[in-house]
């Protein structure tokens, strides 16, 4: 077949087309030509002018037209014809078009044709686009070739038999003999194409899988062949660097993967093998790390003894030290398909991992990240910790979020201490802190407020940490909360825990308000400043007026949430100056039960400030109402409906008719509520929204027997307001709030064959208090 | 199994292209551009191997010609590596030390080697002299 001359020309022409315009025009003309020329009935030139529409198309331009024009060529006699057009109908046919139908003919003809080239366009162009129709109208024949031909065919039939199997499922059972058979052979081509027939057929049928798993199945011939392979000394025929036909042993290799799984018996015949290839290959060169990767894998997906298994992970382990990043890449991601079932074996390898974080590869980084975060466990938190972090500092923007929340995620689980783990968390929010959860701050505050004893230390740390940078929204939120909260520790100027700094009011003041007027502050990151701001007037005794002027200038800001913050502020300034002492704002009335001494307008204020932490408070609050005028300016309406509106309550505007009932609830405990013949009931309230109240009730059996057909109705009356006087009486109890809340519960179940059916009132819930008490 | 062959120049004009899971014409052309990006943005210290969408692509480069291979999720990527540098010395072994243009202008040819090679998505026959056979024979055919 010379080279097609009319078929160079015009790629040449194509070549010389400087522009996109110029090249469509060229192919268009040449286009029109190859029309014209394929409505002429016969020419010489007829594979040529395929061929120009073959690689017209190849460039991505319509050339449906030569559809027929195959067909034609494919009938006829000519070998190059015959070439051209097989070669068209596998690039512009598919099963969908009609003419595709009409090759079948041929291609029946074909199969059976005396010359091997052309029964083998016939099985290639078979098992390229072989619609299901044409599949079983021909299986037949390709049986027939797989059983008596040349190994050049046999070799062809036995992948278009894998077409067929995939297109028509049935007829697998047809070519399950013939590939027995074919492993006898000598051929690599023609084992090759078995060995991919039965993957094929086993991986499609469980039957077929387990006819080929059964004694004597086809591991032993399988091992045998193999063996041969690994152990043969070199052959010239099929050496790739020193291996012979690593493609075949890495094909065998997978079908005994699939032949092993979850089967005792299989398994043990190839344990010997397996051991035999993984220390004899030699693992220089990448074709031997191909063969090595093969077989890791199949020793971690079969039933393999022990020492095998720390085997591949070993040799994995070697993968990683590689110089070529390729095998590190795919050493991290077999590594990270095990971390779960074999953690301890990983685990040794753990310095290796944590060394890949600093690769050059973004890929292997990832990997590397994703691995270092499996491993971490409570032994050694502490230094794996460390390498993250410093990961951290100098990882590639796209993996920040993902380090940072593993690294939150780690330390909440394995953290050994609390002030390691607030010192963590620190340590990620100054690196990191624009690419952290919103949740964070929340979560962080809780961490805090819980860890008591370290107040003092964590104040004093984060009041440096404000000092140096204010960019990092999530750290300035934090550090500006606890600065309001425990300022009186920071003034105080002593700490055992870490080096006291000697600040006075004025820096604390300095530093808020750089935080206040700074544009690189979120409005959010305003809002805490304010509030912390305003905290720190009853802990600080001699700048008020700072203070005051502070907060009031924000009275005329272009945020509302802040003006409206800074206005009631403000009106709590000018009105209840004398209240403001008595709300000490201490956060330590985070109790349960209903004997507090503390007002609960106490922590009403930090009770807002936590509903300014986007709700993640255990308290929460509703406005009271108060009926009968006498009370105070206190109570307002609620129109608003940020969280600024439950500051209204201090803000002492015009008295108006309330319209809510407020609730206070203090942290969720459950109550046990019903308990008779082994059926407990126990409650818990939690606030979900600002008007809605979850109650959840939990039955449990603690009985031997099951307990079926339980049903539970509960029934509530209206919320019923009551009226509220008296406030003022003393400075503590500044009003009553009695809201009844009761709840009527009917249980049904039957046990043991009987059927049971209580009642039960509940009257009080847990923490529902009412105030002034 | 091998789910396409692409030949494809720095510039991002393809030089061959086999599907061996049908692809429309109209998705082909982003395909190939969109894996030709992705090919040409990696740097020569990142591996070979890419993740890209439901499958993965190994590549090679040859001067200025990219091999882009695009498999499904089972198969041993250092395997098909292998392949492609197989596949390029094939292909040496017939040209004389070839070269894109010869690619080019032998269209036809390098589609029947690649079919001795690869055949609807497996590996049919990794030895030199077996594969370039019938070329030779064809062509001592079309000589005489």
């Amino acid at each position: 077949m010379s080279p097609s001359v009319p078929l160079q020309e015009m790629i040449r022409a194509i070549r010389s087309a400087r522009t996109q315009c110029e090249e469509r025009g060229v192919i268009q003309r040449e286009c029109a030509a190859i029309r014209a020329q394929f409505r002429q009935s016969d020419n010489g030139g007829r594979s040529h002018n395929l061929a120009k529409l073959l690689y017209v198309h190849m460039l991505g331009y319509p050339a449906h037209f030569g559809q027929m024009e195959c067909v034609r060529m494919i009938a006829s006699p000519r070998y190059s014809e015959k070439r051209v057009g097989y070669l068209g109908a596998m690039m512009l046919l598919d099963e969908k078009q009609d003419a595709s139908l009409l090759i079948t003919n041929s291609i029946k003809n074909d199969l059976s044709h005396s010359n091997q080239y052309v029964q083998s366009l016939a099985l290639c162009t078979l098992a390229c686009m072989g619609s299901a129709e044409m599949c079983r109208d021909l299986a037949p024949e390709i049986d027939r070739l797989l059983r008596a031909s040349n190994s050049y065919i046999k070799k062809k039939a036995a992948l278009c038999a894998v077409h067929i199997v995939r297109k028509v499922h049935d007829l697998g059972e047809l070519f399950t003999p013939a590939a027995r058979s074919l492993l006898a052979e000598k051929n690599h081509g023609v084992l090759h194409g078995a060995v991919v027939l039965i993957t094929e057929l086993c991986e499609r049928n469980q039957e077929t899988l387990e006819r080929f798993r059964k004694v004597p199945g086809t591991v032993p011939d399988l091992v045998q062949i193999m063996k041969g392979l690994v152990i043969s000394g070199y052959s010239p025929e099929h050496d790739v660097a020193g291996i012979s036909d690593p493609f075949l042993q890495v094909r065998i290799l997978r079908l005994l993967r699939i032949l092993g799984r979850n089967n005792e018996g299989a398994s043990d015949a190839m344990n010997d093998l397996l051991a035999q290839v993984a220390t004899n290959t030699d693992s220089t060169k990448t074709v031997g790390n191909a063969v090595l990767y093969e077989t890791v894998l199949t020793v971690l997906h079969i039933k393999s003894e022990s020492g095998l298994r720390v085997l591949a992970v070993n040799i994995l382990g070697r993968f990683l030290l590689n110089n070529d990043r390729n095998i590190r890449y795919i050493a991290m991601i077999s590594l990270q398909k095990i971390v779960g079932t074999d953690h301890n074996a990983v685990q040794r390898h753990r310095g290796t991992i944590v060394d890949c974080l600093k690769d050059q590869d973004a890929s292997v980084k990832r990997r590397a990240l994703d691995l270092s975060l499996a491993l971490v466990s409570a032994s050694n938190v502490r230094s794996m910790m460390k390498e993250l972090l410093l990961f951290l500092s100098s990882c590639p923007p796209e993996l920040r979020a993902q380090a940072a929340s593993g690294i939150f995620n780690a330390a909440e689980r394995y953290a050994p201490s609390q002030r390691w783990h607030i010192d963590t968390i620190l340590h990620v929010l100054t690196t990191a802190g624009g690419d952290v959860r919103d949740e964070t701050v929340p979560n962080l505050i809780q961490l805090i407020t819980n860890a008591s004893e370290l107040h003092c230390y964590t104040v004093h740390k984060l009041y440096r940490a404000l000092l140096t940078d204010i960019s990092q929204q999530s750290l300035v939120q934090v550090a500006c909360w606890c600065i309001g909260e425990y300022g009186d520790l920071l003034l105080r100027g002593e700490c055992q825990e870490t080096e006291p700094v000697q600040v006075t009011e004025d820096d604390v003041l300095d530093a808020l308000e750089t935080v206040l007027q700074s544009h690189m502050s979120s409005p959010a990151t305003r809002g805490f400043a304010l509030t912390a701001t305003m905290k720190l007037s009853t802990r600080i005794t001699d700048n008020v007026d700072r203070i005051r002027s502070i907060v009031s200038i924000y009275g005329s800001c272009i945020d509302v949430e802040l003006q409206q913050r800074a206005v009631e502020y403000n009106a709590l300034f000018r009105k209840y100056d004398h209240m403001r002492f008595v709300l000490k704002m201490q956060s330590s009335v985070f109790c349960s039960g209903s004997n507090r001494q503390v007002s609960p307008l106490v922590f009403l204020p930090q009770v807002c400030d936590l509903l300014d932490l986007l709700g993640g408070s255990e308290v929460t609050l509703q406005p009271i109402p108060a009926v009968g005028g006498t009370a105070p300016g206190l109570f307002t309406n609620t129109s608003s409906t940020t969280g600024g509106d439950l500051l209204d309550l201090l803000g002492g505007l015009e008295p108006a008719p309330p319209e809510l009932s407020y609730l206070i609830f203090s942290a969720a405990p459950t109550v046990q509520v019903y308990e008779k013949a082994g059926v407990a009931l126990t409650l818990s309230c939690e606030k979900q929204s600002d008007s809605g109240l979850t109650v959840t009730l939990t039955a449990s059996n603690s009985t031997d027997s099951d307990i079926s057909s339980f049903t539970l109705q509960a029934a509530v009356p209206k919320v019923q307001i009551l009226a509220n006087s008296s406030c003022f009486t003393q400075s503590k109890s500044f009003f009553r709030l009695q809201v009844n809340l009761k709840m009527r519960i009917r249980i049904s179940y039957s046990s043991q064959g009987s059927a049971f059916q209580d009642t039960v009132q509940i009257d009080s819930f847990p923490g529902l208090s009412a105030a002034g008490h | 199994m091998i789910t396409f062959v692409l030949m494809v120049n720095r510039q991002g004009q393809t030089r061959l292209s086999r599907y061996y899971q049908p692809v429309e014409l109209s998705r082909r052309a982003a395909l190939e551009a969109d894996v030709v990006r992705c090919c040409l943005s990696r740097k020569k210290d990142q591996c070979s191997f890419v993740e890209y969408k439901d499958f993965k692509l190994i590549y090679r480069q040859y001067a200025a010609l990219y091999i882009v291979v695009g498999v499904t999720d089972s198969e041993n990527e250092l395997s098909v590596y292998e392949l492609v540098h197989n596949f390029v010395e094939v292909l040496d072994k017939y040209f004389s030390r070839v070269s894109e243009l010869d690619i080019m202008f032998n269209l036809d040819r390098v589609h029947i080697l690649l079919d001795e090679m690869i055949q609807n998505g497996h590996i049919v026959e990794t030895n030199k002299s077996r594969v370039l056979a019938p070329l030779t024979a064809l062509d001592k055919m079309a000589d005489s």
